[in-house]
């Protein structure tokens, strides 16, 4: 038990205590009902057979054992992984090239910025993805485009080898938002290093290398966690292109888009959360992997 | 991340070249015409595909996907007069839908967000760091961890198929990015300000709303602007909780024309997804100056 002397101390320690969790009541609230619960909750789902109707009926592992035989389980896992793994870099590497080509107070800076932008505010949405569903479509812009050159091009949605690249392809045209994050990033680069590097007579390209990318690569690894965990995620783009089928082939069933017809489909509950533990441990054994690669390219200046 | 952009454009050095300065060689302006020749030609390429989905819109219905080049000869409006009446409700009710879920969701954030920020920001209470680290997890946390129980419990107090499980959470601040946006945000504030204040006896609900609030307008649109453009091109969290045809929004009533009667109404669909992006392009011209600060001060998208 605290004494005067204790509380005293606290009252110095914490001189908010009281309004501190006023003011945090709404969020604290929330974090308990829709996250720590729910998360606790799925935990126990995921061993259960549940179908919203009955009581969940407590099964052990069972989920996780037929996870493990699911084929289709491991076609969306991989569909999802080859997705993280070819879009994330391209779209970063784009954003970055765009980044440095708009150098500091080019001409015109202002307006290529909101135009490589402005997808990325849009790409999110359903409607941009029925007319990719269109662009690449086997009467589509894509082939229009290459029949101006004499290819016939194949209908590339409904095509199982290249339906996943038209969704990496979506993505890649969202670069704008690592873009300006990017030229953010540029702008606090002291102009005094790339004055001293041209001094000593040091090449655009060893520049780079020697001064931009290092002092960048902070923002470069923060954005690239971050988009991976994002994409992991991605759900609507895979839903419209295929239809929420997922095909042809199941060439486009992400893993979230299997989830949600195991879960809200064929009310699999329990499965569904299994699965939910399962990518995000995923998610999570990207992340640290990404962590782990940091030490060798992420450089920290202060 | 705290990239500071505050005066990006007085704050910018100066660039290399002008402090190297050279006389314009033919070889240097060559370079810079063919730049911006390339990044012309990119820009096109970028918006040509949102072009064609305008002028395919105004086109007649059977000549769409006859011509894909972006030269309208004779506009019509028929696809919009279509799209608009092309399922059991109006597209005004779907507009009016996802408008109520928008606005209601601003306000959840814009209350929620910015009373938890405050309390991270400026006060100092037991347990602080773990919370806010708490937080900035949750950021993380992929969605579908938590969907399943979040629906059963929905489904346990009756919100299925109403607006609710879309729009309460906001008022609880689950969206913790716009949480960790505005603590960011309320740092940059000068603390003398606050302890001015507290001198003249105010309290921390004062402070809040007579000097931080309105100093914080610029994190405030960033917040309105964002949960917009995520709110309105949302489709899992409506494809989940919201069933039936009069509660639907513009994502799901867009995406109804996909498996309605084999896809016959190319022009109605593109009319309507035209009309459905034209929000999104309004947020994205009056508040382009808040989400490029935004993204910046966070780093994040």
């Amino acid at each position: 038990m605290p004494g005067p002397d204790g509380t005293a101390a606290r009252k110095i320690r914490y001189p908010d205590a009281r309004t501190g969790y006023a003011f945090l009541a709404p969020w604290l609230i929330g974090l308990v009902t829709f996250t720590i619960g729910p998360i606790l909750a799925s935990a126990y789902l995921s061993l259960t057979d549940y179908n919203l109707l009955e009581p969940a009926r407590f099964i052990g592992l069972e989920n996780y054992v037929d996870m493990w035989g699911d084929r289709r389980l491991w076609a969306s896992l991989r569909v999802t992984v080859t997705y993280v793994v070819v879009s994330v870099p391209l779209q970063l590497a784009v954003a970055l090239a765009i980044a440095l080509l708009l150098d500091r107070g080019m001409r015109g800076l202002a307006f290529y910025r909101s135009v490589f932008y402005l997808p990325s505010l849009l790409g999110g949405s359903v409607a941009v993805a029925i007319l990719w569903r269109q662009v690449f479509g086997t009467d589509g812009l894509v082939n229009w485009v290459l029949a101006l050159v004499g290819i016939d091009g194949p209908g590339w949605i409904s095509n199982p080898s290249t339906a996943l690249s038209t969704i990496i392809v979506l993505h890649i045209w969202t670069f704008g938002s690592p873009m300006v994050i990017f030229l953010a990033g540029l702008r606090q680069i002291p102009a005094v290093y790339y004055e001293a590097a041209q001094v000593d007579g040091a090449s655009p390209a060893r520049r780079f290398v020697s001064i931009t990318l290092p002092l960048l690569s902070p923002i470069i690894f923060f954005n690239l966690v971050l988009q991976v965990i994002f994409a992991f995620q991605t759900f609507t783009q895979a839903f419209i292109v295929s239809g929420g089928t997922g095909g042809p082939s199941d060439s486009t069933l992400f893993f979230t888009l299997y989830l949600y017809r195991e879960g809200f489909g064929n009310l699999n509950m329990g499965y569904a959360s299994a699965m939910a533990w399962f990518l995000l441990t995923i998610i999570c054994a990207f992340t640290a992997f990404n962590f782990w690669l940091s030490r060798f390219w992420v450089f920290y200046d202060d | 991340m705290t990239t500071d952009t505050t005066g990006p454009a007085t704050a910018a050095p100066p660039a290399v070249r002008h402090v190297v300065a050279r006389p314009p060689t033919f070889r240097r302006r060559l370079r810079s015409v063919l730049k911006h020749a390339g990044l012309l030609a990119l820009s096109l390429l970028m918006i040509y595909p949102l072009i064609w989905l305008v002028v395919a819109s105004l086109r007649p219905d059977d000549e769409i996907f006859r011509d894909l080049s972006i030269v309208l000869t004779d506009p019509t409006g028929e696809n919009y007069a279509s799209g608009w009446e092309a399922h059991r409700h109006s597209f005004t009710r779907y507009f009016l839908n996802s408008a109520v879920l928008s606005i209601g969701a601003i306000l959840g954030n814009l209350i929620s967000c910015s009373l938890a920020a405050y309390a991270f920001a400026r006060l100092r209470f037991p347990l602080r760091t773990l919370w806010f680290a708490t937080m900035l997890a949750t950021i993380m946390l992929p969605v579908h961890v938590v969907i399943v129980p979040q629906y059963v419990i929905f489904a346990q107090l009756g919100w299925i198929n109403t607006f609710l499980p879309l729009v309460v959470p906001k008022f609880l601040a689950t969206d913790a990015f716009f949480v960790f946006l505005m603590v960011q945000f309320i740092r940059g504030i000068p603390r003398e300000l606050d302890e001015a204040a507290r001198l003249d006896g105010a309290g921390h609900l004062r402070i809040f709303g007579q000097i931080i609030l309105p100093l914080m307008v610029p994190a405030l649109a960033t917040t309105t602007i964002f949960t917009f453009i995520w709110t309105w091109s949302d489709f899992f969290g409506p494809l989940i909780y919201l069933t039936s045809q009069e509660n639907w929004t513009v994502s799901l009533a867009l995406r109804a024309f996909l498996d309605a009667t084999s896809e016959s109404n190319f022009g109605g669909m593109f009319a309507m997804s035209v009309l459905s992006l034209l929000p999104l392009f309004l947020a994205f011209l009056l508040g382009q100056r808040y989400l490029v600060r935004g993204f910046a001060t966070t780093g994040i998208k």
